[in-house]
């Protein structure tokens, strides 16, 4: 078996007094859906914030494809820019850019940060919105488009960078219901067209058809990893069927 | 007898006119323009993570808010030539003006940086942008749009503290109003023409502040 094309090993990090990780470790293949599943402040989110340093965890390392990072060697700004290049990244609120329009938000990275040719960023930027379904928006600001649309164009322009994993924290949590299909349906499409994704999502249906394994955190660490079939469907922990089951049964 | 002389008030329209164009508008604009730049590299100081850089533009805006505009006018004026630098009029003026705003603004300017939420910085680094970049095509781009009603506060006040710069002798709108009105000592009339002069700048300002804030307020939520 070849090496996985993301690999962070041994992640631990600190907010003041609270131990968010408590050494995490994960495998990504390539090609493959990981979704992070668990209870708030499990520190699933800080993992998938590690792997691109937004967040800067005290040790640990990230490695994706041939570019690998030990934070316990306190990396500068230039090592973790070059670890971030190599993914993209979806934000639970979108966060695409208010004064730019959508094709804009599209070709931001690849003509301002990588300096790709204006011409050929945008006509590429058009296809992926394409793929994406909002091809006849792309003159629109952010503003004027639903929620569903707005992280569609997120997802578009996370992968305009031409990123080898795409990151998706908590994608569809801040979308209202009726909206969160058609962002899953997008990001099902990239998994079949071969992406390598990493999910924080509470979305157990997605991860139960889409994903290829499901790590389980809780308490800043990785209770349980395995496929979903094993670990949504008949968990060995205990901790793991208790989430289960409050997110079947809220009541 | 009236008080105000209409003949008087029909011929110092055209020379209280050239004390506007002539210095009160350039004033203006040269050290609004200079102090804004002034201004920004203040902001980021501030916002620096070193702490050194941070506090010197602490101090800087302590030290300008601290002390009235006019006894900034007279330092750089007729201070510093006991320390052997005589700078003329004009030139002491834009000087002390632009100091002046760029302290002021650099308020204005930092809480507007600080006000766009971090979500864009963090979304810009995940594009591959570096803080420069990021600085310049994400976060000012929205902070401007933000510090319109503030940095118009300073502009319309700048137009009125110009008159200050009547006491180092540069001929301005309300020099020229006092040398007019001297000789005569109509000075009800003359003072009163130059205040309608700065009322009908301001308004001006003010009507272009609204068109400004309703052109850049379009990618932002109704």
């Amino acid at each position: 078996m070849s090496a996985p094309l993301l690999e962070a090993s041994g992640l631990v990090k600190t907010f003041g007094t609270n131990r968010v990780l408590r050494g995490v470790d994960v495998q990504v293949p390539s090609g493959s859906v990981t979704c992070l599943i668990g209870p708030s402040g499990s520190g699933k989110t800080t993992v998938l914030r590690s792997l691109n340093g937004l967040e800067a965890p005290e040790t640990g390392t990230v490695r994706i494809d041939d570019v690998a990072l030990d934070w316990a060697a306190r990396p500068d700004a230039r090592a973790v820019s070059r670890l971030r290049a190599q993914s993209g990244m979806v934000f639970q609120s979108h966060n695409l850019f208010p004064h730019l329009t959508v094709l804009e938000n599209v070709t931001a990275g690849p003509v301002l940060a990588q300096g790709r040719p204006r011409a050929e960023a945008r006509a590429e930027a058009r296809e992926l919105l394409g793929r994406v379904g909002l091809a006849d928006k792309a003159d629109a600001y952010p503003v004027q488009l639903s929620g569903g649309q707005q992280q569609r164009v997120g997802i578009a322009r996370a992968l305009a960078t031409r990123p080898r994993v795409v990151l998706f924290d908590e994608p569809t949590s801040a979308l209202d219901p009726e909206l969160v299909g058609e962002v899953l349906r997008v990001m099902q499409s990239l998994a079949a067209e071969g992406w390598t994704i990493v999910v924080v999502t509470h979305e157990m249906r997605f991860a139960r058809q889409v994903a290829d394994q499901v790590l389980f955190l809780d308490g800043g660490v990785v209770v349980e990893s395995g496929p979903p079939a094993e670990v949504l469907v008949e968990p060995r922990e205990r901790r793991t069927r208790q989430f289960l089951q409050r997110l079947l049964d809220p009541l | 007898m009236s008080t105000i002389d209409w003949d008087l008030v029909r011929t110092s329209l055209g020379p209280l006119l050239g004390g506007l164009l002539r210095g009160t508008l350039p004033l203006t604009a040269l050290s609004f323009v200079l102090g804004l730049a002034l201004a920004l590299v203040i902001a980021l100081m501030r916002l620096s993570g070193r702490r050194v850089v941070s506090a010197l533009a602490r101090a800087y805006v302590s030290l300008v808010r601290g002390t009235p505009l006019l006894l900034q006018l007279f330092i750089v004026f007729y201070g510093l030539p006991s320390l052997g630098l005589t700078i003329d009029p004009f030139p002491s003026a834009i000087i002390a003006l632009t100091l002046n705003v760029g302290g002021y603004a650099s308020e204005a300017v930092r809480a507007s940086i600080l006000a766009v939420p971090r979500g864009q910085w963090e979304a810009a680094m995940t594009v591959g942008m570096n803080r420069t970049t990021t600085l310049r095509r994400v976060v000012l781009p929205q902070a401007s749009r933000i510090a319109v009603p503030p940095l118009s506060n300073t502009l319309i006040s700048l137009v009125k503290d110009t008159s200050l710069v009547s006491t180092i002798l540069v001929t301005e709108l309300l020099r020229k109003a006092q040398e007019i009105a001297a000789p005569s000592f109509a000075f009800f009339t003359l003072y009163g023409v130059a205040a309608v002069y700065y009322w009908v700048v301001c308004l001006a300002l003010s009507f272009g502040q609204t068109r400004l804030e309703t052109r850049l307020s379009r990618y932002v939520a109704a």
